[in-house]
């Protein structure tokens, strides 16, 4: 890559709060548009400029089949595509359809089922087209998205810490909830990029980064027993905003009857 | 300043000083110009923080220590010090969480800037002698010496800068296990005063010339030797209360002797992989540097940050992960922290605080996995390791 970044935004299921996270950089966005042309991104200018983009930054699961033609496309005019929050990477809120019977839904739901084109699960854009770097959290954390885009523009591999919420706890001097309160926190299993911010406040973290990049999802969820948790609650906290990403998908398992 | 002389401490009993007068301590510290530290309960734990006046030191409160369990109770007397322990060591004060080693500026020209750390002393109350063991664990890390060539500027100015107030135990945890490492509970060296918690006084020692310099501006009363053998009894019998001992018995063969012992994959089926016993022990010392860039590519950051050998990151070396299950992270733990650090500083990693026990969120107990891996084939019994709830 030389000369300015040609950067996109694109977006596709979800509820935009990863896009507004971009947007709410605010002075270093004007800053980021002096060093990067932004080609496209639709929630914040509608004027949109067609493909080849050095990087691609996509929020949202892919939930229709109109989205499983449009990443391609998307794939086929990025350099580099970086999925943005828990929609793009793990499938999001929204995958919790996948453990039930989709056609089901829309028949309940809408008026006019016929007019829906859903696909029966909601998933990352992982499980279509390659993805080169994957920013977590519902939503992403703003330090985290400036972090990755000063080292896009210096050129360097962006840096994604995938370690635990643990280590940001105890750098900072957070007192454990889980050890010293009893609470079922799911930190230890969870990934960094938050700035441990339920913890901080005393609060059970209840994983909206994802998964630790090898943690022990079956191991806490035996602890969460041992507190007094049933099986049915280790795998509601397990099955939620990321339910569908992989370590979270079989920790929950485990514990299903 | 430091109780680092070379030889025997100079140990002292100084006399009295009446729990009513400790405030006296923190003032003539804070006269002195030091930034004093102390317990403080927060969060249901206690930690280290700023200090002005003694009547914020928790009073009354005792941990109820227990593998992946802490719980501060009221003992109901008014004493200051049973709590034992918290989650923190003197580590954080020594060996800063993440601070920026560096600066780099872009401007025409590059320019790089060093940073030092701020010069403050720091005076901290209510050190353990396992914290103490930590520190002297520790400066074999950071310090120019036997096993190091360079001194790291930014551990060794804040080491010359702390004043340390130990605390000799008089009640231990149920996780404690120093004695049996022999770094307490009574603190032999490393410290400026020394208290000993008695009924309503503390009897007070020095263990450097900063220390009897302090002590001289006290309201100390004179010790007889009544109190000197209470005292002594006091930690002896907490000494004794230690129910968890560490068979450090040719632990180096032992351990490297067993790389492929089935009880790595026992304990990786209750491992997390969190890093919390890394980070609570007073002498882990891993970090990873990276160099954080601004927005506008002008300037950038060298930042140093506490890593753990449980982070995948650390063992990613040269294009190949070589420590990729939870097993292998957790024997590179153990291995080191009891074995392979005394090839390495000359002294074991561990010194007996029990954090690693307490605050493993699943309550693991290396004396625990050290014993199944000295315990005979015959004798060894699974751990259940599948979810209760399948029955």
């Amino acid at each position: 890559m030389t000369g300015r970044l040609r950067i996109a935004v694109h977006k596709f299921a979800s509820c935009d709060g990863c896009q507004i996270q971009f947007l709410n950089l605010e002075q270093d966005l004007l800053t980021l548009a002096s060093r990067a042309e932004i080609a496209h991104f639709t929630e914040a200018s509608s004027v949109t400029q067609p493909g080849p983009y050095d990087v691609s930054f996509v929020e949202g699961s892919i939930s229709t089949s109109a989205d499983l033609q449009r990443i391609r496309e998307i794939r086929a005019a990025s350099r580099l595509l970086i999925t943005i929050g828990a929609c793009a990477t793990a499938g999001g809120l929204q995958a919790l359809r996948n453990w039930k019977d989709h056609d089901e839904f829309v028949r309940a739901i809408y008026a006019r089922p016929e007019y829906i084109d859903s696909l029966a699960r909601s998933t990352p854009v992982s499980e279509h087209v390659k993805v080169d770097a994957e920013l977590w959290g519902c939503p992403i954390d703003q330090r985290q998205l400036k972090r990755v885009l000063s080292d896009l523009l210096a050129r360097v591999a962006p840096r994604i810490p995938g370690e635990s919420v643990c280590l940001e706890c105890k750098r900072a001097g957070h007192v454990c909830v889980l050890v010293a309160k009893g609470e079922p926190c799911l930190g230890p299993v969870t990934r960094t990029g938050c700035g441990a911010l339920c913890p901080r406040y005393e609060r059970d973290c209840y994983g909206c980064f994802g998964p630790q990049e090898d943690g022990n999802t079956l191991a806490l969820g035996r602890r969460f027993r041992e507190l007094g948790l049933s099986d049915e609650d280790v795998v509601r906290r397990l099955r939620f905003i990321n339910g569908w990403a992989p370590a979270f998908r079989a920790g929950a398992q485990a514990w299903e009857k | 300043m430091l109780g680092t002389a070379k030889g025997e401490p100079v140990m002292s009993v100084a006399g009295l000083l009446k729990r009513d007068q400790l405030d006296v301590l923190i003032q003539t510290l804070r006269a002195r110009g030091y930034r004093v530290v102390g317990p403080r309960a927060k969060s249901g734990a206690i930690v280290y923080d700023e200090v002005s006046r003694a009547d914020e030191l928790p009073v009354g409160l005792v941990s109820v220590q227990e593998p992946g369990r802490y719980r501060l109770e009221d003992s109901g007397n008014g004493r200051l010090f049973d709590y034992v322990h918290g989650p923190e060591s003197l580590k954080r004060f020594l060996f800063a969480p993440q601070e920026t080693l560096w600066t780099v500026e872009q401007n025409g020209e590059v320019r790089f800037k060093e940073t030092l750390p701020e010069i403050r002393p720091l005076a901290v109350i209510g050190a353990r002698a396992c914290d103490l063991a930590g520190v002297s664990v520790q400066d074999r890390t950071f310090l120019k010496g036997r096993y190091n060539d360079f001194s790291d500027p930014y551990y060794a100015t804040r080491r010359e800068n702390l004043f340390i107030v130990a605390v000799h135990c008089t009640r231990s945890a149920a996780t404690c296990f120093c004695a049996s490492m022999n770094t307490g509970p009574r603190a032999r060296e490393g410290y400026d005063i020394a208290l000993t918690e008695l009924e309503d006084a503390f009897l007070v020692g020095a263990g450097s010339a900063a220390g009897e310099a302090v002590l001289a501006d006290l309201p100390l009363q004179p010790a007889h030797e009544g109190e000197i053998t209470q005292a002594a009894q006091a930690i002896d019998a907490a000494a004794r209360s230690q129910t968890r001992r560490l068979d450090t018995e040719n632990i180096q063969a032992l351990l490297f002797n067993n790389l492929e012992h089935p009880r790595w994959d026992d304990v990786a089926e209750r491992c997390l992989s969190c890093g919390n016993c890394t980070l609570v022990c007073p002498t882990c010392f891993c970090h990873r540097e990276t160099d954080v860039a601004s927005l506008d590519g002008k300037e950038s950051g060298h930042q140093r940050q506490w890593d753990s050998c449980f982070t995948l990151e650390h063992g990613y070396l040269h294009g190949a992960q070589i420590r990729p299950q939870i097993r292998h992270r957790y024997r590179q733990w153990l291995t080191h922290k009891l074995a392979a650090w005394i090839e390495q500083f000359g002294v074991s990693g561990c010194v007996g605080c029990g954090r690693c026990i307490t605050w493993c969120p699943t309550g693991i107990d290396l004396i625990e996995e050290v014993n199944a891996i000295r315990l005979p084939a015959a004798l060894r019994r699974r751990h259940g390791a599948q979810p209760e709830a399948k029955t």
